[in-house]
């Protein structure tokens, strides 16, 4: 058994919502220049040239990136053999408040959905917890904005729309959401489980690196072709770049359904992991 | 990229030699509101009381910035989703606004409304808050302190740039882009 500290937690949590909200991830970085390397048409080009600055004045001077600076999604990956002293939530939602204060970062988030008074600290953030072998815990902040968050959608297929099914589901995500979600997106699809199980696959997927292993990387590309050929573009201003990256993860599924969701990530998807 | 220099309040005759696509840089007086402030603005109007500005020949950004630190009045301060403020916005352009900066397509209803009361649309850059915060001069907030983020801001800003998304003779880069003509 190991034991982990509450206020370790709580450190290693606002460090994390530090860099991810003023550091853009290496892999985001890339594809953005290699988008601007490849886009042909100039004021798609323009926008790309900004969001690189962007990104180099904010990390310089530990600005956020966006002002929205999210509801902030937490994914902890708890070894099963560590013991964690203190209440685990309290300890993460702490991190929160620290880091989003320290970061001089924009409090985005209302107590009541219907009340809407903002709690002027973020918190609470949206906390998944996994069991896993081991001892040690990988906490991933991933500050998320909801520009695009607000145009995700989840569908129960039939089994037999089969693969075209999900590419006409996701192309129709897409279009719907033109510019809202800050295209060049990052699009997250979670196939399979069931309904609840299929969205939080979504996240899963645009919370992994552009390029990480995925169970279809033929069909990541298909979408990822087909969906740059809708020249929505930069901002939804038109160009040939609408998604820097296509991320799938699946899951088994009942003999009747055929689950699918679509997380949409903006350009400045963020995330930050660390390791207790 | 060539920007046509815009100075606020607008003009209708500034707003009417606008072209959808046009790149502009943006100077002086914008007042900041979002979700919650449209809400209190458009109730206010319906209770008739006055807004937390004159409206005439003003332009509204759609943005809720970061706290400002290190000498900077705002951080992080790019625009939000414009769609949101459609159902609000009709009651606005009415009282004179002439300008808004966001980001995202807007309802065709408040497409009309711009082409009969004259003002423009601006898309500035979603997710580029950080070099955006860098073009605004001064900050102050002028209404519903309570909404903190929410709140009715005045900035002033010089070479905020911006592109025409839709201007008052038909002209929609967005809606033009569902035509497939980009």
């Amino acid at each position: 058994m190991r034991i982990i500290q509450a206020e370790d937690i709580t450190r290693a949590v606002a460090t994390a919502v530090i860099e991810a909200n003023t550091v853009l991830p290496p892999d985001i970085c890339q594809a953005l220049k290699q988008a601007y390397e490849k886009e042909r048409m100039p004021r798609a080009r323009y926008l790309l040239q900004v969001l690189l600055e962007n990104a180099e004045i904010a990390k310089k001077e530990g600005l956020a990136l966006c002002q929205d600076t999210g509801m902030t999604v937490v994914d902890i990956m708890i070894g099963q053999e560590v013991h964690i002293t203190g209440d685990l939530r309290e300890a993460v939602n702490e991190g929160i408040r620290v880091g989003y204060h320290q970061g001089h970062f924009r409090a985005s988030v209302v107590k009541d959905p219907l009340i809407r008074v903002n709690t002027g600290d973020n918190t609470p953030c949206i906390m998944h917890t996994e069991i896993v072998p081991g001892d040690k815990m990988r906490i991933t902040v991933f500050p998320k904005g909801a520009g695009s968050e607000n145009m995700a959608r989840a569908a129960m297929l039939k089994p037999g729309a089969g693969e075209q099914g999900i590419i006409d589901f996701v192309l129709e995500t897409v279009e719907i959401a033109g510019g809202n979600p800050c295209p060049p997106l990052v699009v997250g699809v979670g196939i399979g489980g069931n309904m609840e199980l299929a969205c939080y696959l979504a996240k899963k997927a645009i919370m992994k690196p552009l390029g990480a292993s995925s169970p279809y990387p033929e069909l990541q590309r298909k979408l990822l072709e087909s969906i740059n050929k809708t020249g929505i573009g930069p901002q939804g201003l038109g160009g040939d770049t609408t998604a820097l990256g296509v991320n799938i993860e699946s899951y088994p599924t009942h003999i009747a359904s055929l689950p699918v969701a679509v997380n949409l990530g903006c350009h400045s998807t963020r995330r930050c992991t660390l390791e207790l | 990229m060539e920007f046509k220099v815009l100075k606020t309040p607008l003009t209708t005759e500034v707003v009417r030699s606008l072209r959808a696509g046009d790149f502009v840089a943006l100077y002086g007086v914008v007042y900041t509101a979002r979700d919650a402030a449209h809400r209190r603005m458009v109730q206010a109007i319906a209770s008739g009381e006055p807004l937390p500005f004159d409206p005439a020949g003003q332009v509204i950004y759609y943005t809720g910035p970061c706290p400002g630190f290190n000498h900077h009045p705002v951080g992080s301060c790019g625009p939000t989703t414009s769609g949101r403020m459609d159902g609000y916005t009709v009651e606005l352009l009415k009282l004179g606004i002439k300008g808004m900066i966001g980001k995202g397509e807007r309802s065709a209803e408040v497409r009309a409304a711009m082409q009969e009361c004259q003002a423009v649309y601006l898309a500035t850059i979603g997710g580029a808050g950080a070099y955006l915060s860098r073009k605004v001069l001064r900050a102050e907030i002028v209404a519903y302190p309570d909404l903190g983020p929410e709140a009715v801001m005045k900035l002033e800003v010089a070479d905020f740039p911006c592109i025409v998304a839709t201007d008052v003779h038909g002209g929609n880069l967005y809606r033009d882009q569902d035509k497939g003509a980009i």
